[in-house]
């Protein structure tokens, strides 16, 4: 044992070798990701390609071998990758300008084709990526272009990312691409005249809408009002047709009362004077009988 | 450590072992003179490797391990020393790193996720578990009790959407989710967190496009946010991405501010009418407990009156006429021819009593009139 140890730099020097070659023949692939194995750059298997409905565990992640400087490996992300399409202004089939924001979720499923068709450089799936950007582009414009503003604001909107889907779907294969889900984040009116016609358009409705509302409430005021005479008229006729001849004595007299500050209620403005002729009936006993 | 004091100038390590590298495999026994250039001392010292010596230098590596820097301070490096020393700092370092990276105290909130040479292996539960060192085995924790929240819009702009009538709403709302599934969430996203606010804008548009400005400021609230999570929910295990949508909250649902303020005249509106018809009905009220009053006060004369006709009705005639004529000027004019003088005093002073302040009541006297008005 202690000869081995005279010799520790040699030592160190073939551990190092030895590290190296192992780790240009055995590679790790994670779960995360899938490779193409090229050879002289020609493509020759996949690794830990995408399969529908696998259990984590049981794919082809772990460790594999490979000829050391001779078989090369392109990594490609095996999750959901997300492309954008942000703010893109689009035209509907009723000619309104909208600002859209969308995403397409995808899986890159045939690795092979991927790198086939994308150059087998390191960088394949930044390079999908960009090569769907347009693709989900020309989709969006496509179907919103067949489409009324409307249906962006009605159940349909489902169908609508549904058809964007497989039109993508359709230009995507060719990059060993499956479409996960494509989805509109935004298609709004964008600022500028058709957002202030629109939010003009709102305060007017809501103006007529206060208008209206103060107008019925006046009416029903109205109502009111005149539903109360009218059943105060009815108590007042309801008791004094009892005796009318009485009724207007007596209210006569109340009126008086009244007129003259004498039902205790407040004075009326205005000084009173009263002649009386001595023929009036309140002075017929003024001058004594007999006469 | 050890090497640096031994070289003077030499060329980077590969270069000057990669010949040695094949012939260096230890064929003499014993390590009277090491061809090594490594082992030979510098100013052609003799290499005097004592067993004191390494007594020592054992004692120091058990003692603190810091022998490493003991070396070369006393300036005799010997062979087998430093080969010990390097030995057991090696071994601490690997020994450290293996414990390290094996052992693996899982929160109770956490789990964590076990790849073996990157294939996924399981997941462990919290507590203390041990797993192959690193290179081998990889663990990956993830929390999966804390909820995060994901606030919309991320700053305090306007987040104006579209509703079903083609108008414009401003909502600010919060996602709270979680993750469900451990192994998901780390193999099956890419950008999970961006894939949850991406979802939500999405699907919050999409509902709130199926609904009406009147329902979405206010009564349709709660049937927004069970829609949205829903569906939410749906599109992300489409994505099996392993998250769970906890919950989804409209903090805030207004016109826009362009137009808030024809939206406050309409409640304005509302109260105003209110106003209107309440007035109104405390008018019914008066007029109606008015006439009840007057009907039932007629009725109850009347009841007496019907009893003696003729005296009550002289009696209220002159108890009328007198409360009338003692609040007011008489004058009595007599048939026998006489003038009657009417003072003109009094017309010219009527309307200086009218545009005059409300005075003292009426004092009424026979020679005087003022009008007190009230």
């Amino acid at each position: 044992m202690s000869g081995l140890w005279r010799h520790p730099i040699a030592l160190g020097l073939a551990a190092l070798i030895f590290v190296i070659l192992l780790a240009a023949t055995v590679t790790i692939v994670p779960e995360t990701q899938q490779a193409v194995v090229l050879r002289f750059e020609q493509p020759v298997r996949t690794v830990n390609a995408w399969k529908p409905n696998e259990q984590f565990g049981r794919t082809g992640a772990g460790p594999i071998l490979r000829i050391p400087f001779i078989d090369r490996l392109v990594w490609l992300n095996k999750r959901v990758l997300d492309v954008d399409y942000d703010n893109q202004q689009v035209l509907s089939s009723d000619q309104l300008r909208l600002e859209v924001d969308a995403y397409a979720r995808f899986r890159i499923i045939d690795p092979l084709k991927a790198v086939n068709a994308t150059g087998s450089t390191s960088q394949t799936e930044t390079a999908i990526t960009e090569a769907l950007r347009p693709l989900l582009g020309s989709s969006i414009r496509n179907e919103l272009g067949n489409q009324p503003f409307a249906t962006l604001l009605s159940p349909e909107r489902d169908e609508v990312m549904d058809n964007i889907q497989t039109r993508l779907q359709r230009l995507a294969t060719q990059y060993g691409v499956q479409i996960v889900d494509v989805r509109i984040k935004h298609a709004d009116l964008p600022d500028g005249s058709p957002l202030d016609r629109a939010l003009a358009r709102m305060a007017t409705a809501r103006q007529q809408q206060a208008i209206t509302i103060r107008a019925q409430g006046q009416k029903d005021a109205q109502i009111i009002r005149g539903e109360a005479d009218a059943a105060s008229a009815r108590i007042y006729a309801q008791s004094f047709t009892k005796d009318a001849d009485f009724y207007d004595f007596y209210r006569a007299m109340q009126s008086y009362r009244h007129t003259f500050g004498a039902d205790g209620g407040p004075a009326p403005s205005g000084a009173t004077s009263i002649i009386l002729s001595p023929n009036n009936s309140y002075l017929r006993e003024f001058e004594g009988r007999g006469r | 450590m050890t090497i640096l004091p031994g070289r003077k100038g030499r060329p980077p390590i590969l270069a000057a072992e990669t010949p040695k590298g094949p012939w260096g495999q230890g064929d003499e026994p014993d390590g009277g003179g090491p061809r090594n250039p490594w082992s030979l001392p510098p100013g052609g010292r003799k290499p005097g490797a004592k067993p004191t010596a390494l007594d020592e230098f054992l004692k120091k590596a058990r003692g603190g391990g810091n022998g490493g820097g003991g070396g070369p301070l006393n300036g005799l490096p010997g062979a087998p020393n430093a080969r010990a020393l390097w030995l057991i700092g090696a071994g601490i370092i690997l020994l450290v790193w293996v414990l390290y990276t094996s052992i693996h105290p899982i929160a109770p909130q956490e789990r964590g996720v076990v790849t073996y040479l990157g294939r996924y292996s399981g997941t462990l539960d919290p507590g203390i578990a041990m797993t192959m060192p690193a290179p081998i085995a990889n663990v990956v924790k993830v929390d999966v009790q804390n909820i995060r929240i994901e606030n919309f819009p991320e700053s305090g702009s306007e987040n104006l959407m579209l509703t079903s009538d083609q108008n414009i709403i401003d909502l600010a709302y919060a996602v709270r989710w979680k993750i469900s599934s451990p192994q998901n969430y780390v193999f099956q996203i890419d950008k999970p967190r961006d894939t949850v606010r991406a979802t939500a804008e999405s699907v919050m548009r999409e509902v709130v496009a199926n609904v009406s400005l009147d329902s979405a400021l206010g009564p349709g609230r709660a049937t927004i946010e069970n829609q949205v999570q829903e569906r939410m929910q749906k599109v992300l295990d489409d994505y099996k991405s392993g998250i769970v949508v906890v919950g989804v909250g409209i903090k805030q649902a207004d016109p826009p501010a362009r137009v808030n303020d024809a939206f406050k005249d309409v409640t304005a509106a509302q109260q105003d009418a209110q106003g209107v018809r309440n007035q109104a009905q405390s008018y019914a009220k008066q007029v109606v407990a008015r006439a009840e009053g007057e009907a039932s006060q007629f009725d109850k004369v009347y009841e007496q009156y019907r009893l003696a006709p003729e005296v009550t009705r002289r009696r209220m005639y002159y108890e009328t006429m007198e409360a009338v004529l003692a609040k007011s000027d008489k004058t009595i004019v007599e048939p026998s021819g006489v003038v009657p003088y009417l003072p003109m005093g009094n017309a010219r002073r009527i309307p200086d009593a009218a545009a005059a302040e409300p005075a003292q009541p009426a004092q009424p006297t026979t020679t005087t009139t003022t009008g007190g008005g009230q």
